[in-house]
């Protein structure tokens, strides 16, 4: 989706406001958001997670915390998947009537669940590309979910590293399974992505999906 | 802010979606048991562990596995050194995707706007508002974060610090070196 959310390369968003030690959270609702979003059912699906930030539009979306985007990511996303009915949002009480859950994350399996290894890499189809190889980055402008920026597309760079199959977060977020593709490192000039004034040693490596590629 | 938040957990916790102890042991891992000081470590290492070095640059998860640091957001770890020639630089564009397990939770400023806009088409300009002038004949590497790997810069050891202990050393580590938009 072309929205704001696809920031790089974009300038005038102002300076860049540094806080020395800044603290873990700014307010004790913050730390209850992140806690909440990483407690939720809805965490199952990291990219149904994001891609429903990225539908805050526009305008709020530039202009809401970081934290205030995950609350109302965190919202809707409860809702629109049926954890909560609007009318239980609304009036911020349990239908009395609905079945109680059971919660996906206890306090004793905080610990463990930040401490055990998960994995996103799952076997996929062999791989059409090896490091060392020119790829271009398709000219893919999808109406849903995708983790190809707008500044990378159209242009070619180099295979740096391949990491197995990964899940797609374009069909993830978009339940259509896990659809894994090869997973790649790819690193693009400077001068390919921004032109001849950008510095001729710099360089921006990005990970993309096989889907995202083609040979160049 | 405060109030709707509260309301939600209320919800939250009455329908079962959610456990209050285990919020309260999230809030408690986030602001204790995870931040820079976990990447400072695996550094202070790998500048004094010429093996340990050799697998985190081989294999960052297991490396930094073998610290006992792990979990969501650091399933998949690469790790990318300076050296005098190549300076990298992480960002997340596209979200605010940070190396949590290593680095705990993200500053304000990696998550906004301004930095997320900028670090790719500007990272000598960015890394100068963070007051480092990066030589010309430096090659400067961004990363950024759109899948599920996530990068922590291996900064170069400081001169003069020969005798210094592993401790003393990971107390040199700042997280802006770690993230590359400062060196030591």
């Amino acid at each position: 989706m072309n929205g704001v959310h696809d920031m790089g390369g974009m300038v005038n968003m102002g300076p860049i406001e540094l806080e020395a030690d800044e603290p873990v959270f700014h307010h004790a609702w913050e730390s209850r958001v992140h806690a909440l979003s990483v407690a939720s059912p809805t965490r199952a699906n990291i990219d149904v997670g994001r891609h429903q930030r990225e539908l805050i539009p526009g305008p709020d979306y530039l202009a809401m915390s970081y934290y205030q985007k995950w609350f109302r990511g965190l919202s809707e996303l409860l809702v629109s998947l049926g954890f909560v009915t609007p009318e239980e949002y609304a009036a911020g009480q349990a239908d009395p009537k609905a079945a109680k859950a059971t919660p996906a994350l206890l306090a004793a399996d905080v610990g463990p669940r930040f401490s055990r290894r998960g994995s996103f890499q799952r076997k996929a189809a062999p791989a059409a590309f090896a490091p060392g190889d020119a790829v271009r980055a398709r000219n893919l402008n999808p109406p849903g979910h995708t983790r190809l920026p707008r500044y990378a597309r159209g242009h070619v760079g180099v295979v740096v590293a391949l990491h197995g199959g990964h899940v797609f977060p374009d069909s993830h977020a978009h339940g259509k399974g896990e659809d894994p593709h090869p997973l790649y490192t790819v690193r693009f000039a400077a001068t390919e992505l921004w032109g001849a004034a950008a510095h001729p040693r710099d360089s921006v490596c990005l990970d993309l999906w096989e889907p995202y590629l083609e040979r160049a | 802010m405060a109030l709707r938040v509260k309301a939600l957990e209320s919800l939250l916790i009455e329908k079962g979606l959610v456990d209050a102890a285990a919020l309260d042991a999230i809030v408690d891992h986030f602001e204790t048991q995870v931040g820079p000081r976990n990447g400072a470590r695996v550094v202070a290492r790998a500048w004094t562990d010429p093996a340990f070095k050799a697998r985190l640059m081989g294999d960052a998860t297991s490396a930094i596995a073998e610290l006992g640091y792990a979990g969501g957001q650091g399933d998949h770890m690469v790790v990318v050194e300076n050296t005098p020639t190549i300076h990298n630089l992480v960002v997340c564009t596209l979200c605010s995707c940070y190396p949590w397990p290593v680095l705990g939770l993200p500053p304000v400023w990696y998550k906004s706007s301004p930095y997320r806009s900028r670090a790719v088409i500007d990272p000598r300009g960015v890394i100068a508002e963070f007051g480092t002038r990066l030589a010309d004949e430096v090659e400067v590497r961004v990363w950024d974060s759109t899948a599920e790997i996530r990068y922590l810069v291996l900064p170069q050891r400081p001169a003069g610090t020969d005798g210094l202990t592993e401790d003393a050393l990971a107390a040199l580590v700042t997280r802006d070196g770690m993230i590359g938009t400062a060196t030591l």
